[in-house]
C-alpha cells in the first residue's frame, strides 16, 4: 500500500512538471516570446528576410543581405539621399526609424496567429517588398538644388497625395552601425515632418483661402495697404515700410502686402481661421504613413513656448494671417496647403507607401487615394490659383518661371535671429502646371543672410519642379 | 515470451530513437554528415546489446523493461548531447563504456547484494565523507555559487553526491529494516495522526541534519532536496506512517525557509525563482539569466517544438551562449525547445514507466531490505528528475542536478548505471521462481 501511494505522489509531481511545461510552451508562450529580455525573439526577427523598399521607378532604397547564421542585415544603396524617408532598422539595438519602422509589419511579412501556437514553423520567412511613391530623380534634384544648405524639400502629387520628394538636409548615413546614436554623423531630425518653421508669407495662401471661401472677399476686393498699421496694439509694417494705398486682394498676394492680409485675417476672425487651418491639416499630426514619433503637428506657439489652442483669444490673429504670431509649421504641412489649392480645394491624404508586393511578385496591398478634407470650394481654389499664378508671373516669385508651363506659387521670408542681424528663413510654396497641377511643392531653407523666398527658395523649387514635370508627372 | 526476449524487443524503441535522432541532427547539419557520426549510433546500440547479453546470463529473471527504458533515455540523451556539442557526446559515450563496466562489475560482485548490509556503517560513513569533499579547499570545485564537484586529475569534475545517494539508500534500507518495527509501535494519536514516540524521531533528525548540512556547507539545495525526498520516501514505505512524512516535510520546509532567508546563495536562487524576468536579477551575477532563458527556450518550442537541431543555443554571428549549461542542467529546456511540449511530456512518461517498474520490483521483493532498497533507488531517480525538471520549469528554485541518463556528466552516468544494476539485482531475486 505505501508503495502504491508513493507512486501516486510521484505521478502527481510529474503531472505538475507537465503542467508547468505546458504553461511555458503554450499558455504563456506568446507573452514570453515578446518579453524584451528574450533574445530568441531577436534571433527569429534577424532570420526574417525583410522585403525591399523601392522608389517608384524600382530603384532599391533598402534590401536584405545575408549576415551569417541564417540571419540578414539591411543595406541602403542610396544612403543619405533617402535616409530621412526610408529610415533604418537596427534590430540588435532595438531601434528603427522612417518607413523601416512604420512599414515594419509589411516588410516582415504577414504573421499568422497559428505560428505562435505551433512554434516558429516557418524558419525561412521572407517579408514583402514595399514600393514607395518617392521619385528617385526628383529626390536627387532636391538634394542637388539645396546644395548643402540646411533645409528641406517636400513635393506631393496633389491629385492623389503621393509624396514624390521628401528630402531634409543635413541627412544621415543610414548604413552606419547606430546611425542615430551618439557620435553619429549627420542628423536623423527630419525637417520635412519635424521642424518648426515660421512660414511667413506662404501662409497668406491659407488666409486667402479662408477669405475667398467664406465669401467675405473676392480676388478684386480692395483693402487699404498703407503702412504701418496697428495690429494687436503693436505697429505692423510692410516690407521696406511701403504704403500701397487701396489694392485688390490679388495684388496684395502678388506683392505680399502684410498690412492687407493682417486686416483680412482679423476680419475673417480667429474661429474661422482655425476652422480653415484644421481643414488644411493644422493642429493634427500629419496623416502620413510615417512614424508618429518623427512628425509634429503644425500649430501656433505662445510666448511661453506652449501651443495656443485653435481660435483662442490669445492669438494675434492679424500676425498669424501673415505667417507670424507664433505660427510653427512643417514643410510637409505647407506642401499640403499647396496641394489642396492645386486639387480644386480637395486635400488628398499624403502617403509614402504605394503598394506592397509579396515575394512571389503578387501585389498584396495597394494604397488607394483618399480625401483628407474638402478645404474650400472649387471656385475659391480656382480664384486662388489665378492669384498665385500672378505671384510667379509678375510678383515676388518670378524666379520659378518655367518655359511653357505656368506655375502658381507664393514666397515666404521670415525674419529670424536678433533684430538687425538680417537673417532670414526663405521658403517657397508652389504647384504646377497651374491649369492642371501635377506637383505641389514646399521648399524651406533654414537660414539665409538677407535672402528672400523668391531669391533663395524659388530657384530650388524650380529645379525640382522641372525634374518632376519632365518625367511626365 | 521469456523476460529476456521481451527485453531484447524493448531495445527496438531505443534503437529507433537513436537512429531517428542522429538522422535528424544530420539533416539539420547537412554540410557535416559523416559516417563517423553514424558510427556513434551503431557503437551505442552495440553497447546496449552487450549489456543485454550480460543481463541475460547473470540476471535471467530481472524485470525486462527496466533496461530498455534506461537504454531509450540514454540513447535520447546522447543524441541531444551530440546535437549540443559533438565533442561532449564522444566523452559521454566513453563514460557509457565505463558505466557499463561498473554495471557489469556491480552485478558480478554483488550478486548477493544483501551482503552490502554488512558494510552499512562503512558505506554511510564513506558516503557522508565524499559528500563533504567538494567543500575541502584545494580539491573542491566552486561553480555557480555551490560546491558541487571535486577535481580529479584527468577526469575533470567528479560529483560525489551521485554516488553518495546510493550509499545513503543502502544504509537506510538496512537501518530501517531493523528499526521499522520500533518506529511504528507505541506512539500517541494526535489530531488523527499516530505520532511515534519522540525518541524514535532520531532517524528523521539524522536525515534532516544531513540535508541541512548539505545546504549550509555546500549551498547545494538540489542534492539536499533529492536526498531528503528519497530518504523520506523510504521512511514512509518502511513505516506506513504518513505522520513521518508530514513532520519530515514540515521540518524541511522550516529549515529551507530559514536557510533560504539567511544563506546568500540559497536566497539568491529563491529570488531568481520568484522573479526571473526582473531585469535587475536577470543581469545580476548568480542572477535569473539561466532560468529566464530556459523558459524562453521552452516558449520557443511551443506544442510540437522546432525540430531536432533547430533550437537557437548561440546567438548567430557571436560566441554568446543563450542558455548556460545546455547539456547538463538545462538539457530539459533544449529538449522542450526542439521537441515541444509533447516531446518533453513523452520523456517524462518514460521516466514514469521506469519508476513504475522500479517500484514494482520493490513490491515483488520478498524481504524488507530489498523492498526498501528498490524503493529508495527508484525514489532517488524520481526526485532527481523532479528537482531538475522542476527547477527548469520554475516549479521549484533551479539547482544543479543532472537529468538521470540524459544529461551530460560522467559521475551521473556511471553512478546511475550502478543504481540500475542494484535495481536489477533486487528484481532478479524477487522474480526468481521459488524452488
Amino acid at each position: 500500500m505505501p508503495i502504491g501511494r508513493l507512486f501516486a505522489v510521484i505521478v502527481v509531481m510529474f503531472a505538475l512538471l507537465v503542467f508547468f511545461t505546458t504553461r511555458w510552451t503554450v499558455i504563456d508562450a506568446a507573452s514570453l516570446n515578446n518579453n524584451h529580455l528574450n533574445r530568441l525573439t531577436l534571433v527569429s526577427q534577424l532570420r526574417i528576410k525583410r522585403g525591399k523598399i523601392l522608389a517608384s521607378d524600382g530603384t532599391v532604397l533598402a534590401r536584405s543581405v545575408p549576415a551569417g547564421g541564417r540571419t540578414w542585415k539591411r543595406v541602403y544603396p542610396t544612403g543619405s539621399l533617402f535616409a530621412q524617408a526610408v529610415g533604418y532598422s537596427n534590430l540588435t539595438e532595438g531601434s528603427a526609424a522612417g518607413l523601416e519602422l512604420s512599414d515594419g509589419p509589411d516588410l516582415r511579412g504577414l504573421q499568422t496567429g497559428l505560428s505562435s501556437i505551433f512554434g516558429q514553423l516557418s524558419s525561412n520567412r521572407v517579408g514583402d517588398d514595399v514600393y514607395t511613391t518617392l521619385d528617385a530623380r526628383g529626390q536627387r534634384a532636391a538634394m542637388q538644388a539645396l546644395g548643402g544648405q540646411d533645409g528641406s524639400v517636400v513635393a506631393l502629387n496633389p491629385r492623389n497625395g503621393a509624396v514624390l520628394v521628401m528630402y531634409s538636409n543635413p541627412s544621415y548615413n543610414n548604413n552606419g552601425a547606430n546611425p542615430c546614436g551618439k557620435g553619429a554623423v549627420g542628423s536623423c531630425f527630419n525637417r520635412a515632418t519635424q521642424a518648426s518653421y515660421a512660414p511667413g508669407s506662404t501662409f497668406k495662401i491659407v488666409t486667402a483661402s479662408a477669405a475667398l471661401d467664406s465669401g467675405l472677399y473676392t480676388p478684386n476686393s480692395t483693402i487699404n495697404g498703407n503702412s504701418p498699421i496697428t495690429v494687436s496694439g503693436v505697429p505692423l509694417a510692410n516690407d521696406g515700410g511701403q504704403s500701397w494705398g487701396f489694392q485688390s486682394l490679388t495684388t496684395a498676394l502678388t506683392f505680399s502686402i502684410n498690412t492687407i492680409f493682417a486686416q483680412v485675417a482679423e476680419r475673417v476672425g480667429r474661429g474661422r481661421m482655425a476652422d480653415y487651418m484644421k481643414r488644411f491639416g493644422f493642429y493634427s499630426l500629419p496623416p502620413l504613413d510615417y512614424p508618429p514619433t518623427e512628425m509634429r503637428a503644425s500649430d501656433v506657439i505662445g510666448f511661453n513656448g506652449k501651443a495656443i489652442p485653435p481660435g483662442s483669444p490669445q492669438e494675434d490673429i492679424g500676425r498669424i494671417g501673415i505667417g507670424q504670431g507664433g505660427l510653427s509649421v512643417t514643410p510637409l504641412q505647407m506642401a499640403m496647403v499647396a496641394a489642396a489649392v492645386a486639387n480644386g480645394g480637395k486635400l488628398m491624404t499624403p502617403h509614402l507607401t504605394a503598394r506592397v508586393v509579396n515575394s512571389a511578385g503578387a501585389t498584396v496591398k495597394t494604397i488607394s487615394p483618399s480625401v483628407y478634407s474638402q478645404v474650400m470650394s472649387a471656385t475659391a481654389a480656382h480664384e486662388l490659383t489665378q492669384m498665385m499664378t500672378k505671384v510667379v508671373e509678375e510678383g515676388t516669385g518670378t524666379a520659378v518661371q518655367l518655359t511653357g508651363i505656368s506655375v502658381a506659387g507664393k514666397t515666404g521670408t521670415a525674419s529670424i535671429g536678433p533684430t538687425g542681424a538680417n537673417l532670414t528663413e526663405p521658403s517657397f510654396v508652389a504647384f504646377a502646371p497651374a491649369e492642371n497641377p501635377r506637383v505641389a511643392i514646399d521648399v524651406t531653407v533654414d537660414r539665409s543672410q538677407g535672402g528672400f523666398g523668391g531669391t533663395v527658395a524659388a530657384p530650388i523649387a524650380k529645379a525640382v519642379l522641372q525634374t518632376l514635370l519632365a518625367e511626365g508627372r | 515470451m521469456s523476460a529476456r526476449n521481451r527485453e531484447l524487443l524493448g531495445l527496438i524503441p531505443a534503437s529507433l530513437l537513436v537512429t531517428a535522432g542522429f538522422a535528424g541532427v544530420f539533416i539539420q547539419r547537412s554540410n557535416v554528415i559523416s559516417n563517423v557520426s553514424l558510427t556513434y549510433g551503431a557503437v551505442f546500440l552495440g553497447l546496449c546489446l552487450v549489456a543485454h547479453v550480460v543481463i541475460r546470463f547473470t540476471l535471467p529473471h530481472a524485470d525486462p523493461y527496466l533496461f530498455p527504458l534506461v537504454a531509450a533515455l540514454a540513447c535520447f540523451g546522447i543524441v541531444v548531447v551530440y546535437r549540443i556539442d559533438p565533442t561532449e557526446a564522444r566523452r559521454q559515450a566513453e563514460w557509457f563504456v565505463i558505466g557499463l563496466i561498473l554495471f557489469v562489475a556491480t552485478i558480478v560482485i554483488f550478486r548477493d547484494y544483501r551482503k552490502l548490509e554488512r558494510y552499512r556503517y562503512t558505506i554511510v560513513a564513506f558516503s557522508l565523507l565524499i559528500l563533504a569533499l567538494p567543500r575541502v579547499p584545494g580539491i573542491g570545485q566552486y561553480s555557480n555559487g555551490a560546491y558541487l564537484a571535486i577535481k580529479v586529475p584527468g577526469l575533470g569534475g567528479f560529483q560525489p553526491e551521485e554516488f553518495a545517494k546510493i550509499g545513503l539508500v543502502i544504509f537506510l534500507a538496512s537501518y530501517l529494516r531493523d528499526t521499522r518495527q520500533l518506529l511504528v509501535t507505541g506512539g500517541r494519536r494526535v489530531l488523527g495522526l499516530t505520532l511515534p514516540p519522540i525518541k524514535h524521531f532520531g532517524p528523521i533528525l539524522v536525515i534532516w541534519g544531513v540535508a541541512m548540512g548539505i545546504m549550509v556547507l555546500l549551498s547545494d539545495m538540489g542534492s539536499s532536496l533529492m536526498l531528503y525526498g528519497g530518504l523520506l520516501a523510504m521512511l514512509y514505505v518502511a513505516t506506513g506512517r504518513i505522520s513521518f512524512v508530514l513532520v519530515g516535510l514540515a521540518a524541511f520546509a522550516l529549515g529551507a525557509w530559514y536557510l533560504g532567508t539567511h544563506i546568500p546563495h540559497v536566497h539568491a536562487r529563491v529570488e531568481d525563482w520568484l522573479h526571473p524576468f526582473d531585469p535587475r536579477l536577470y543581469n545580476a551575477g548568480l542572477g535569473s539569466f539561466q532560468i529566464a532563458n530556459g523558459i524562453f527556450a521552452q516558449a520557443a518550442g511551443g506544442m510540437f517544438g522546432q525540430g531536432f537541431g533547430q533550437a537557437v543555443l548561440i546567438f548567430p554571428g557571436t560566441n554568446f551562449h543563450l542558455i548556460p549549461a545546455p547539456e547538463t542542467d538545462m538539457i530539459y529546456a533544449v529538449i522542450t525547445d526542439e521537441l515541444g511540449l509533447f516531446g518533453a511530456a513523452a520523456l517524462l512518461v518514460v521516466y514514469l514507466l521506469f519508476i513504475a517498474r522500479g517500484l514494482k520490483a520493490a513490491v515483488l521483493a520478498r524481504d524488507s531490505f530489498s523492498t526498501l532498497l528498490a524503493t529508495g533507488l527508484t525514489a532517488m531517480i524520481a526526485i532527481q528528475v523532479f528537482v531538475i525538471v522542476g527547477g527548469v520549469t520554475r516549479v521549484i528554485p533551479l539547482t544543479g542536478v543532472t537529468l538521470p541518463f540524459v544529461s551530460y556528466g560522467g559521475s551521473s552516468i556511471v553512478a546511475n548505471f550502478v543504481l540500475l544494476a542494484l535495481l536489477l539485482l533486487v528484481s532478479d531475486r524477487a522474480r526468481r521462481p521459488v524452488v
